[in-house]
């Protein structure tokens, strides 16, 4: 096949983006998969599947009432669940608005001494469900809130 | 290739491009009217009568311009996949002046999709961004965008652009069933799906109305921009431009 | 807006901005081409009628 140079040019340029999307999609998967294995459930680190002093991530759903900030400094202490197991998370930051006890939360950050994670990030996790604080409050008063509420 | 594959009979009419450029010129005073009416509705819909939610308060109206860019993406994404598909098999030039006309908006929504759920990422979760599998393979779909018009300018002659381009849209099309289920598949930050699941939506209806009139404007303004850049391709075939 | 104004309206207007855009910039150049269709034509009508003289 002869080409001319430009036309050489051009089948190289698309030839680059086509395989540009290719390695970009390949590398986010094995991103995603990495992502994945690094991410812990409470009964995983009681269980102590989690390495110590690594970068990892914990999600699960904040104890009610475990919450403590710590006064004049931004620091707070929280036990987090996934229904079986328990562990507690260190942090000191601004939380996000959807912080909230009962809630979904996934914490970045690593496994310390003693089965706590200090964590240097909290992120907030929210479900599918969006309804006026009327609506919510008569849901919850009628008793059918839990079945409502599924998802964690 | 040769024309082995016989060209279906509804195509004959609406495949001629000076036949498209009349019916589009009728139809499209009336299009852009309803588009406008039902954006400004929708806009102000969301922005000040939905009433605020249990647990995001004002924060979740980002969902009015967020969702339906996103929804719009894909399908704007697989209409530009479907239509570069049929200009492959059957030679047809609309079609595939119609593949090239839905790329730049597709990739508008998806542009919109990513910043204005960075913009709600921020005060709920807690950060701009992260990369899960959603919002992965939502950026995943601009760059397929972005390459597909990359692709068309790269290669001088339309023919040849046209064909090599629907086949990158042909291959990308594996990103939509992904982007779509990635918040089952995958342990992710973004919640599932709130209209589009098994049994009722898990919205109000004082929520959910705004939610669908801007989608409906979504989808026109779309169906807007793909006529209007599709008519302006026929005049620059016949101007040889 | 209870504290996500800024996130609130940064959305929507940009939203409005890039929308609007996407709609105006094929309007344009549809002005363009329609006037470069007609200047064509006027061209070509000048040709025959100098032919015709």
């Amino acid at each position: 096949m002869k080409l001319n140079p430009v036309r050489r040019k051009r089948l190289t340029l698309a030839l680059i983006i086509v395989v540009g999307v290719g390695v970009a999609v390949g590398l986010t998967l094995y991103a995603l998969k990495q992502n994945i294995n690094l991410f812990y459930s409470p009964s995983q680190i009681v269980a102590g599947e989690a390495p110590l002093q690594r970068s990892i991530r914990v999600g699960g759903l904040v104890v009610p009432g475990s919450v403590q900030r710590e006064p004049n400094s931004l620091g707070v202490v929280f036990t987090l669940t996934d229904t079986a197991q328990q562990i507690q998370v260190r942090y000191t930051g601004i939380l996000p608005d959807l912080f909230r006890e009962g809630q979904g939360i996934i914490a970045h950050g690593r496994l310390v001494a003693g089965g706590v994670v200090q964590a240097d990030e909290v992120l907030a996790k929210h479900d599918e469900n969006y309804m006026p604080p009327e609506v919510a409050d008569s849901l919850k008063q009628a008793g059918v809130w839990r079945q409502f509420k599924q998802q964690p | 290739m040769t024309h082995a594959v016989p060209v279906p009979h509804s195509f004959y009419r609406l495949a001629s491009p000076h036949y498209f450029y009349e019916q589009s010129g009728r139809l499209l005073p009336w299009l852009a009217a309803v588009t406008l009416v039902l954006f400004l509705t929708g806009l102000v819909w969301g922005l000040a009568f939905a009433p605020a939610d249990y647990q995001q308060g004002n924060g979740f109206r980002i969902m009015y311009v967020h969702v339906p860019a996103a929804v719009f993406s894909m399908s704007v994404y697989v209409a530009m996949a479907v239509a570069g598909g049929i200009g492959l098999i059957w030679r047809l030039k609309v079609a595939a002046m119609v593949a090239r006309s839905c790329a730049p908006i597709g990739a508008a929504f998806t542009f919109l999709a990513l910043v204005t759920g960075s913009l709600w990422g921020k005060p709920m979760w807690g950060a701009w961004w992260v990369w899960d599998a959603r919002l992965t393979s939502e950026l995943i779909l601009l760059f397929l965008y972005l390459g597909y018009m990359a692709l068309q300018e790269a290669i001088e002659e339309r023919d040849t652009a046209d064909r090599a381009s629907a086949v990158l849209a042909l291959v990308g099309l594996i990103n939509i069933p992904i982007i779509h289920y990635s918040v089952e598949w995958w342990y992710t930050l973004h919640q599932g799906a709130t209209i589009l699941k098994l049994g009722r939506p898990s919205i109000a209806p004082a929520m959910l109305w705004p939610l669908l009139v801007m989608l409906a404007a979504y989808g026109l303004l779309a169906l807007l921009v793909v006529l209007l850049r599709t008519r302006n391709e026929v005049l620059e075939r016949k101007l040889n431009i | 807006m209870g504290g996500y104004a800024f996130y609130v309206w940064t959305a929507y207007c940009l939203t409005v901005a890039v929308l609007g855009g996407a709609v105006l910039l094929p309007l344009l150049r549809y002005r363009r081409l329609r006037r470069e269709a007609a200047r064509r034509e006027r061209r070509e009508q000048r040709q025959t009628e100098v032919r015709n003289r």
